[in-house]
């Protein structure tokens, strides 16, 4: 758990984040969502100080954040960047192994370690191990500067606009991948984007920055449905809220008894994974695996709620 | 079927032919009076077969393109020329006659200029691997080695300013080194923490390049005379410094000078290598954990070793050559059979002082240049 309290930063006497207190449950996603210069990367960084607060303090499991030296708090920490950051001149392996050989692992644990995590990446370990950064494609890339943050088990991930550099179609799966091992390993994570779309998809809580303010802190369905002002209002995008609102709610969730013809889609397909099905098939119900059927009209009422 | 003429091997086969027509070496009754040239099949006896396989090394390099066979033209025509040389001074040097010279003339160098190119020509265009290149460097200077040890070349002017003063010429080679090896560590000492220094505060670089860039611009002879007089004072004044080392002339302040010229290189190519390095790797290193110092020496440095390297190469280099001037002020090195030659107007001694410091700042280019592109593959 992590809890930030009061914190603020300016630098060269302009406010850059100002008193902001927010709290982020174990095991949960936090989005940080803004317009540029809203502040959100300069909280972030505040967690692990790489930029220390002019006032407030962050709080990790209980302990205060300035309790220990600001190195040894970020090797206890991942953290994962726009354009990945990984060392040019060093293997795959080598870079996982960054934090785990500054924290004075042995090598056989760090080699177990590499191999588990690129295989938790869909990397066969024997085929990247040694590649060097360069021959990776943009989306291998990322993944390794993931699996780097994670390389030493830490509780807590930060990430920077991690999907920044990625074209739609890779960041689609590298967002359902990262909250797939993020559920999996149970990790504490704080994101910053500036995409409300990426915010949804994966936050479990969307925190919402405004000229260093912190505007709104709430679920993905309030901050779309009831929003604080009418910056939060805009941000969400009207022409948007409806698919937005249907990418929320699993397909499980308006699953009735009955019968279709067709592929069955999963259940943990969203609603408007379903409605995007409804239409480009021609079907007006769909059936769903393990039993039952969604309806597009099912799914027209979930979206005029 | 007539086969393609090389283009680069017309420019060699000129600038060949020009050498073989002119005066290969030039006989003069002692070192001062002008002398009298001949040209090769005249110089020396079974001149004509030295002629032949110039002659022939020369058009092999107009119609041979496999590059082995390019190579062993060249370097043949080179062994001919040489051995022309020194067959022409025992030839022509009357038996126990210490005055009479012999010298090399401009047909010798011309010569050497064209089959020496189109020896680079031949090691370019075959791509040799990083490790066989410097094989080749370490035979060439074997075979140097081996050709001026072997006596052959003795009855040559320079050899025989050489054999009068062997013992000077060894020390004022170990100074040399000393100077130009020596300032270039000085350099890297002060010159790396302030390249270190000016890419973590912006707000110096201007001030420090500006500075540094000055001092490049003066002449060397106005620093010594700045030198000279400022550092002489502090001699006189303490003796503690004058104990030290401190003087207003000798190798003191030639050092200074060398030193001071090569902070520019350096401060500016750490500056460079520096700002090259991605910034998301800085900012990933220091977010993962790393301390200021790890940063520097696990992701810094090693990502910016080659420009580093290249800025070695080029003060390195720079400093060979400019060591020279020492000779001017009593500091020692090879400018000091130079600066005597100049004064004496004996041509053999100038180039005693000036073809030691051509061949080592050839030596020390090609194998920093080897060093850099090794680094290279290493970062990549």
């Amino acid at each position: 758990m992590i809890r930030i309290e009061n914190l603020s930063r300016s630098f060269d006497g302009k406010p850059a984040v100002q008193d902001v207190s927010l709290t982020v449950e174990r095991n949960q996603i936090a989005a940080l969502v803004g317009t540029s210069g809203s502040g959100k990367t300069t909280l972030l960084r505040m967690i692990n100080r790489l930029v220390e607060p002019s006032a407030g303090r962050v709080l990790i499991d209980g302990q205060d954040s300035r309790d220990m030296p600001a190195h040894l708090l970020r090797r206890r920490i991942g953290y994962a960047i726009q354009g990945h950051g990984l060392f040019p001149h060093r293997s795959v392996a080598q870079n996982i192994a960054t934090v785990p050989r500054l924290l004075g692992w042995d090598k056989a644990r760090i080699r177990v370690r590499v191999d588990e995590l690129l295989g938790l990446f869909g990397m066969e370990p024997a085929d990247f191990r040694d590649r060097m950064p360069s021959q990776l494609s943009g989306g291998q890339q990322q993944r390794v500067g993931v699996a780097r943050a994670l390389a030493a088990k830490p509780d807590l991930l930060l990430m920077d606009e991690p999907f920044g550099a990625l074209d739609p179609v890779i960041r689609a799966k590298a967002q359902a991948d990262l909250r797939q091992i993020q559920r999996r390993l149970g990790t504490t994570l704080v994101l910053v984007t500036h995409d409300m779309d990426e915010a949804i998809t994966l936050g479990d809580r969307i925190a919402v920055m405004d000229a260093g303010r912190l505007v709104q802190y709430d679920t993905p369905a309030q901050i779309l449905t009831a929003p604080a002002t009418p910056f939060v209002r805009d941000l969400t995008g009207s022409g948007q809220r409806a698919f937005q609102l249907l990418s929320l709610t699993p397909v499980a969730d308006l699953r009735r008894p009955g019968e279709a013809s067709g592929t069955p889609i999963a259940t943990d397909a969203t609603l408007r994974d379903a409605l995007s099905e409804c239409l480009t098939s021609g079907r007006e119900a769909l059936p769903v695996a393990g039993g039952g059927i969604v309806t597009l009209d099912a799914i027209r009422g979930a979206a005029a709620e | 079927m007539i086969p393609r003429i090389d283009r680069p091997g017309i420019l060699f086969a000129v600038i060949g032919g020009a050498g073989l027509a002119l005066p290969l070496v030039q006989f003069k009754a002692n070192r001062i009076v002008a002398g009298e040239g001949l040209a090769l099949p005249a110089a020396l006896p079974l001149g004509w077969v030295a002629t032949v396989v110039i002659a022939a090394a020369l058009a092999a390099g107009l119609i041979l393109r496999a590059p082995w066979l390019r190579l062993g033209a060249a370097v043949l025509g080179l062994g001919a020329t040489v051995s022309a040389l020194g067959g022409a001074a025992t030839a022509l040097t009357p038996p126990d006659d210490t005055l009479a010279r012999v010298a090399p003339a401009s047909g010798f160098w011309l010569m050497m200029l064209a089959l020496s190119l189109m020896t680079a020509d031949a090691l370019t265009r075959l791509r040799p691997p990083l490790a066989l290149r410097w094989l080749l460097l370490g035979a060439a200077i074997a075979a140097v080695a081996g050709v001026l040890s072997s006596g052959m070349l003795d009855g040559i002017s320079v050899m025989r300013e050489y054999a009068a003063r062997q013992d000077m010429f060894l020390r004022e080679a170990s100074s040399h080194l000393v100077l130009a090896f020596g300032s270039l560590a000085l350099a890297l000492l002060a010159g790396l923490p302030v390249g270190v220094a000016i890419h973590q505060r912006a707000a110096w670089r201007g001030p420090v390049l500006s500075a540094l860039n000055v001092m490049q611009t003066i002449p060397s002879l106005a620093l010594f005379g700045i030198m000279i007089p400022i550092f002489g004072w502090i001699a006189a004044t303490w003796p503690a410094a004058a104990a030290a080392g401190v003087s207003g002339i000798g190798i003191f302040p030639a050092l200074v000078a060398l030193f001071l010229y090569s902070l520019l290189p350096v401060v500016a190519n750490t500056l460079t290598g520096l700002s090259a390095v991605d910034p998301a790797a800085t900012e990933a290193a220091r977010g993962l954990g790393m301390t200021r110092p790890q940063v520097m020496t696990r992701v810094l440095v090693p990502l910016a070793l080659p420009v580093l390297l290249a800025a070695i190469r080029i003060v390195l280099v720079q400093n060979i050559g400019l060591a020279v001037i020492a000779g001017l002020i009593g500091g020692g090195g090879f400018g000091t059979f130079v600066f005597q030659g100049l004064n004496q107007t004996a041509m053999d001694l100038v180039l005693l002082g000036a073809l030691p410091t051509i061949s080592l700042a050839l030596v020390a280019g090609i194998a920093m240049d080897l060093t850099v592109e090794a680094s290279h593959k290493g970062a990549a």
